[in-house]
């Protein structure tokens, strides 16, 4: 057996000795915190590389002659870098530092929109998409004149790939699905989304928010247009996230914003914009954030993804298993194919109570629509209970969980 | 009882709960027994929308005091809607508008009457005392 062929289980107590948050108490009981799906905690290498670049690194990045102006730019740019090679671009002028994934989306919807986007035109999204997905584009329909239309989504929250097909057509001029959905948890087949998009050149644009903490993902293989994931899942701090565009989108596309840094020359009469990928970087970025983002896209590589996603794997497993044994509990995304997100209904309660009561016992989970409203009344629900994992995350966790949601059900029934 | 007397009167109520578990149990309590709303006010007009639970709130105005009327999908949030009423029904329109509601804080549940919340209570005691409000007005009129 190679060393190379089977990555490394993790060592869960020293993953969760990294994150100093998971050590706090809450409600005089240790944190269990089960809402990594919204905002994932930082490890403390993340924190150091933030502060050791405030103390050390700082100034502004691009145009200084001096050395820590250099040191800056060099250390964005590393950044940069850094989350090429975690995407698996071709290159780093086709990462753009936004501040999350619903910039990102927006950005695209917003110049793609201007330039390509016509009356009688459609962009076709899916039933599960996160508000940030639908929102954007919704915009970008009513300003041009297009039509928004809509991929359904079965029962067990998976995308009816028939009715994908039937939509599609000469008229769809973008693709724009979710990866991962943080409702339901379902991976859905972008892969042959994409592929099956690109045969009537239409570009896909891929929400990939719940994917970058869970999966390794690889735009090159799966051959995407766009690629947006926010930093702050990904153990990243918040205010940065990350556009992927083709080359070729890139330089098609219209800046975004207009300001420093994006510009070669300006006249008042015309000005010429700057290169990829500072055409679409406005003003002084997010530095602090690109270089901690870089910081924890090294941490995960360090864990593995491949153990990583074991790990999240075997939870979730195991979080079903017990879950699936309360009487009137109904599990809300049963899709084959999963990442570690289950969201619930537990028959005769309200989300609301449910998680009200957990979190007087230290557990963290979210409650509500989870900014997917169409999406819950697809199923004909107002919310759900919802209980995401990370890396950090372990079987205690679910235990307590699990014991702390039966105490929950036997005061609400 | 004057509003306030029945602040006082919930506050120490509550003194005897040693945990958040027998709270929680009052207020579930509390919440499967509120009278519920008459059905025909649980429309959208008496909807008072949260993120998280929703809220029906009716007011009648007899014998110059506000009768209020309520019910939530959640049960805890019906449980806080009991207390409130029982602070504010009875009384006039003026004493309503004018009402400190200090009683949720001090029994240790502001939390669910941060506007963070979004479970539709903070709105409620808003519209609670523009009912007392508008019915003030409508009788000075």
């Amino acid at each position: 057996m190679s060393t190379t062929a089977i990555a490394e289980a993790l060592q869960i107590d020293q993953v969760r000795a990294d994150f100093p948050l998971l050590s706090r108490e809450m409600r005089g009981h240790p944190l269990v915190f089960l809402d990594s799906a919204a905002s994932s905690q930082k490890p403390r290498v993340v924190l150091e590389t933030i502060d050791h670049y405030y103390r050390y690194q700082h100034a502004n990045v691009h145009r200084g002659v001096y050395t820590l102006s250099q040191e800056a730019t060099e250390a964005y740019e590393t950044a940069r870098a850094k989350v090429r090679r975690f995407l698996n671009a071709a290159h780093n002028r086709e990462i753009i530092f936004v501040r999350g994934a619903t910039e990102g989306i927006n950005l695209v919807s917003s110049s793609f929109g201007r330039k390509y986007l016509k009356e009688g035109d459609e962009v076709l999204i899916t039933a599960m998409e996160h508000h940030s997905n639908i929102v954007p584009w919704q915009m970008a329909c009513e300003q041009s004149g297009a039509v928004l239309k809509v991929v359904p989504v079965n029962e067990r929250g998976e995308l009816q790939m028939d009715d994908f097909e039937q939509l599609l057509s000469e008229r769809t001029k973008i693709v724009a699905v979710v990866h991962v959905s943080n409702t339901l948890g379902t991976i859905n087949p972008v892969e042959e989304i994409i592929a099956r998009a690109h045969k009537l050149d239409i570009p896909v644009l891929v929400d990939g928010s719940q994917a970058a903490p869970h999966l390794q993902v690889d735009v090159q293989a799966l051959d995407a247009d766009f690629y947006v994931f926010s930093g702050h899942k990904v153990f990243g701090p918040t205010g940065i996230g990350v556009l992927y565009g083709k080359e070729k989108w890139l330089h098609a596309l219209p800046p975004y914003q207009g300001g420093g840094e994006m510009i070669e020359t300006v006249t008042f009469e015309k000005t010429t914009y700057n290169e990829l990928p500072h055409k679409f970087e406005a003003g002084t970025p997010n530095m602090a954030g690109a270089i901690g983002l870089g910081a924890a896209l090294d941490y995960v590589e360090r864990l593995g993804q491949a153990a990583i996603g074991r790990h999240e794997d075997e939870l979730l497993a195991y979080a079903t298993g017990l879950l699936e044994a309360i009487e009137g509990l109904r599990i809300i995304g049963t899709a084959e194919r999963k990442a570690s997100v289950i969201s619930f209904l537990v028959e005769g309660t309200h989300p609301y109570d449910v998680g009200t009561l957990l979190d007087k016992q230290g557990i963290a989970v979210r409650t509500g629509h989870h900014c997917t409203q169409p999406l819950m009344d697809r199923y004909g629900i107002p919310g759900t209970i919802r209980a995401s994992f990370a890396l950090y995350n372990d079987r205690s966790d679910i235990d307590r969980f699990v014991a702390g949601l039966e105490r929950a059900l036997r005061m609400l029934r | 009882m004057t509003i306030n007397e029945i602040q006082d009167e919930i506050i120490s109520e509550f003194e005897f709960f040693d945990d958040w578990m027998d709270k929680y149990d009052y207020l579930i309590e509390l919440g499967k027994n509120l009278p519920l709303i008459d059905e025909q006010y649980k429309d959208d007009d008496h909807l008072i929308k949260g993120c998280q639970s929703r809220v029906w709130l009716h007011a009648d105005l007899a014998n110059a005091h506000v009768d209020f009327t309520a019910d939530s999908d959640a049960v805890i949030t019906k449980g806080i809607i009991a207390l409130l009423i029982r602070v504010l029904s009875g009384h006039t329109p003026e004493e309503i508008a004018h009402a400190d509601l200090y009683f949720i804080d001090r029994i240790g549940l502001k939390e669910h009457l941060s506007p963070t919340r979004s479970n539709g209570l903070v709105s409620m005691v808003k519209q609670m005392k523009l009912y007392g409000l508008g019915l003030a007005a409508k009788k000075d009129a």
